[in-house]
């Protein structure tokens, strides 16, 4: 049989022939990208001239001159505007795993609870869901932080649990812990049990393999984890104080203070996403076919092994894409606290730094790379974990 | 021999049907389920008749803010405020101009479903915004009125309404650039779409509010509701870009092969085999981003444009009703509630229509 050489038609014009056309198509799109980055680069160097704007990204060292509600770091007026932007972007991070942490448990009830047999709790849970996910979230931040939290009594009046966590419209107030340098011997005893589990659990893994017999790994686990650095706690004298919060003159001093504006942004970011990450657990249970139960109980497994191996591995899959998606929606939402001052990077770097010094360019440029670096990250990670759980096929 | 004896019949299980046996199946199957159905009624049972008092018997529905004694909600606040609500600033004489424009859309919108020509469907979609501008903004005869007077909930519907039609062409050409065999285009659509998915909006509406207007020539005044309807629409593109990606994923390569051997172009490929599939499958997800974006057209506020929720804000700043923002937060819950739930279930009537699947 003759095989047909695929040859370049001839007396097709250049124009017809997808490669080449390909070819040009691509040419006048990069001309045409080049032309649009010329016109607004010049346009922005002739107005960057005209307005007398600084440029360059010297400003991050100059004195930022401005207080800041909360910081995790010590900051003072004196301090730069650099300085500004670790205190904001700690923030943003502070506000994030708080609202994560919340917004998983949240979800994983509300989610479980949906596929719940009893009536009513499924029911609430619907009614949980659609209720919060259809207001917008910046609605909700503003609701907690202006009609709430602003209704809760002055400190004098405070909400008072047993003397050592108050509550007023100044903020939520919890004891602190004073670490002294003994504590370093819990932290190593804590590091070491961690240590240990790992070879109970490999332990444990390889007694099943030959034995058939399970041992308790995760109760065994638990109890390791919290006696040892408790015992060593107490061994070594008791390391570590509590510094509990005083009501002096008008106002709480010493302990922790979670101010409100932290408290209304995490309790609506949590509750907001948590109405998603339900809906993520709810579709990854369901999508787990019936079959499998079924064949698990033929075999004769039990209800929380079938649970533990059968049940959940392959719902994780499903859950865990869109729940880490949803951990990204809720860190690029926490810039929304600038509608109540809550001093995370937006706030304070694109806020009032900007406000200050009035390079707009450099200052977005470089908000949206803090964000655009931790989405590319939180990307990684769930690549990461993609590949770790997916089925190894053959 | 045994003799055959016959046995009493048991009595039939204890009714399979009626409340009783609902109530044990659904409500007290075991215990765990008895405590958790207690704690719901609780929980109920704190929740709701505080929350109807205050909504509607303790409420104040009329009057004047003198008259205000009990302590429940004063809707009164809303009755007074209503039209600055849904208008913003817009002159009171010209509220019929607004009006108009949602009757047409809801025409059309129902028009839309019912009738199945397309060219119809194509005027429709043309016609409609250009309607819109010339009723709000005025011109052709009309008194002009200038986009700062513009606000609540009609600026909250604009912003959505133009989010919508302008980024759907645009993600579109972003999804079939991202899907293309040609690397600079694929790479010049997958930087786009990565990068406005990677930032909040609020930077985005930041930039397009404070930058853009470097960007531009001096003499190019930009409107502050279309700075914020560019940085809207970029990043809504972004988003539909990838909803009409997966859409196009799950299109089998036999579809492309037939489009092939029949001899048909790209574009005739695209726009007559490819994409409809494509958003057909791709609909539920679509109007998922729609929804989105509505909710998101509340971050306008931030940069100083008075959409319905901004409104809240202002008028309960007004000296003469101050602390009114409860009553103000519940109503625009209420509309934003209202409408993103109509449109979910409005998306589940289409994609029912559009099912060609043989059931």
């Amino acid at each position: 049989m003759k095989k047909i050489k695929k040859e370049p038609q001839k007396d097709v014009a250049f124009y017809n022939n997808p490669e080449k056309r390909a070819i040009i198509y691509q040419i006048l799109a990069l001309i045409g990208i080049f032309l649009f980055t010329y016109f607004i680069l010049n346009n922005m160097f002739i107005n960057i001239e005209k307005r007398g704007i600084n440029t360059g990204f010297d400003f991050l060292s100059s004195e930022a001159g401005f207080g800041i509600l909360q910081s995790l770091i010590k900051y003072d007026e004196s301090n730069t505007h650099g300085k500004v932007f670790i205190v904001g972007l700690l923030n943003t991070i502070l506000v994030s795993a708080i609202g994560i942490f919340f917004a998983s448990l949240i979800g994983l009830l509300i989610g479980i609870g949906r596929l719940s047999k009893n009536y009513m709790v499924s029911k609430l849970c619907m009614v949980y869901i659609e209720t919060f996910r259809n207001i917008p979230i910046l609605l909700q931040i503003l609701f907690w932080y202006n009609v709430v939290l602003a209704s809760l009594p002055s400190p004098r009046q405070s909400i008072n649990y047993f003397d050592t966590v108050f509550l007023n419209n100044r903020g939520l107030y919890i004891p602190r812990p004073i670490l002294e340098s003994g504590f370093i011997a819990v932290i190593i005893a804590f590091i070491l049990a961690v240590i240990a589990c790992r070879y109970l659990v490999k332990w444990a893994r390889k007694k099943h393999d030959e034995t058939g017999e399970e041992f308790p790994v995760f109760w065994t686990s638990l109890a390791i984890l919290i006696a040892a650095p408790t015992l060593v706690f107490f061994v070594s004298g008791t390391p570590a104080t509590l510094e509990y919060s005083e009501l002096k003159g008008f106002n709480f001093i010493g302990g922790w203070t979670l101010i409100p504006e932290l408290l209304a942004l995490a309790f609506a970011l949590s509750i907001y996403t948590a109405t998603y990450i339900a809906e993520a657990v709810r579709a990854g249970i369901e999508a787990v076919p019936k079959g499998q139960k079924e064949a698990a109980h033929a075999l004769g497994l039990k209800d929380h092994i079938i649970l533990k191996k059968v049940v959940l591995p392959q719902a994780l899959r499903v859950i865990i894409p869109p729940v880490i998606n949803q951990y990204l929606n809720l860190t690029k939402n926490s810039s929304l606290a600038t509608a109540i001052g809550y001093p995370e990077l937006v706030t304070v770097f694109a806020g009032t730094s900007l406000n200050q010094v009035g390079q707009a360019i450099e200052i977005i440029l470089m908000t949206m790379a803090v964000y655009l670096t931790i989405s590319i990250v939180i990307s990684f990670i769930m690549n990461y974990i993609n590949d770790k759980i997916k089925i190894k096929e053959r | 021999m045994a003799t055959y004896e016959t046995k009493q019949a048991r009595p039939a299980p204890s009714g399979t049907r009626g409340i009783v046996h609902w109530l044990r199946e659904n409500l007290f199957s075991s215990i765990t389920s008895s405590i958790l159905t207690i704690l719901s009624f609780v929980l109920l049972y704190l929740i709701i008749p505080p929350l109807l008092d205050w909504m509607i018997f303790d409420a104040t529905w009329s009057g004047t803010k003198e008259e205000i004694t009990k302590d429940g909600a004063r809707w009164i606040f809303i009755y007074e405020k209503f039209n600055q609500f849904i208008y913003g600033f817009y002159p009171e004489d010209q509220y019929y101009r607004p009006n108009l424009v949602l009757a047409i859309f809801i025409l059309y919108t129902i028009g839309f479903r019912n009738i199945n020509n397309t060219l119809v469907r194509a005027f429709i979609l043309i016609s409609f915004p250009i309607i819109s501008v010339v009723l709000l903004h005025g011109g052709f005869g009309l008194e002009i009125i200038p986009t700062t007077k513009w606000g609540g909930l009609l600026l909250t519907i604009v912003i959505a309404a133009v989010g919508i039609i302008v980024s759907f062409p645009i993600g579109i050409i972003f999804a079939l650039g991202r899907q293309s065999d040609m690397p600079i285009i694929k790479t010049i659509s997958v930087m786009y779409i990565e990068f406005i998915r990677g930032v909040p909006l609020i930077t985005l509406l930041f930039m397009s509010s404070v930058i853009l207007p470097l960007f531009f020539p001096e003499n190019m005044d930009f409107d502050k509701l279309l700075r914020a309807l560019i940085g809207i629409t970029l990043f809504q593109s972004a988003y539909i870009a990838e909803v009409i990606r997966g859409g196009l994923q799950a299109i089998p390569k036999g579809q492309y092969e037939a489009a092939d051997s029949i001899g048909l172009s790209y574009w005739q490929t695209m726009g007559l085999i490819i994409l409809p599939q494509a958003l057909k499958i791709s609909i539920p997800n679509i109007v998922g981003t729609f929804i989105s974006l509505f909710k998101d057209t509340t971050l306008v506020l931030i940069i100083g444009l008075f959409d319905v929720l901004a409104m809240v804000t202002l008028t309960s700043t007004d000296p003469n009703w101050l602390g009114f923002e409860t009553e103000g937060y519940v109503f625009v819950t209420f509309i934003y509630w209202v409408i993103c739930f109509s449109m979910s279930k409005y998306a589940k009537s289409i994609e029912e229509k559009f099912n060609t699947d043989h059931k």
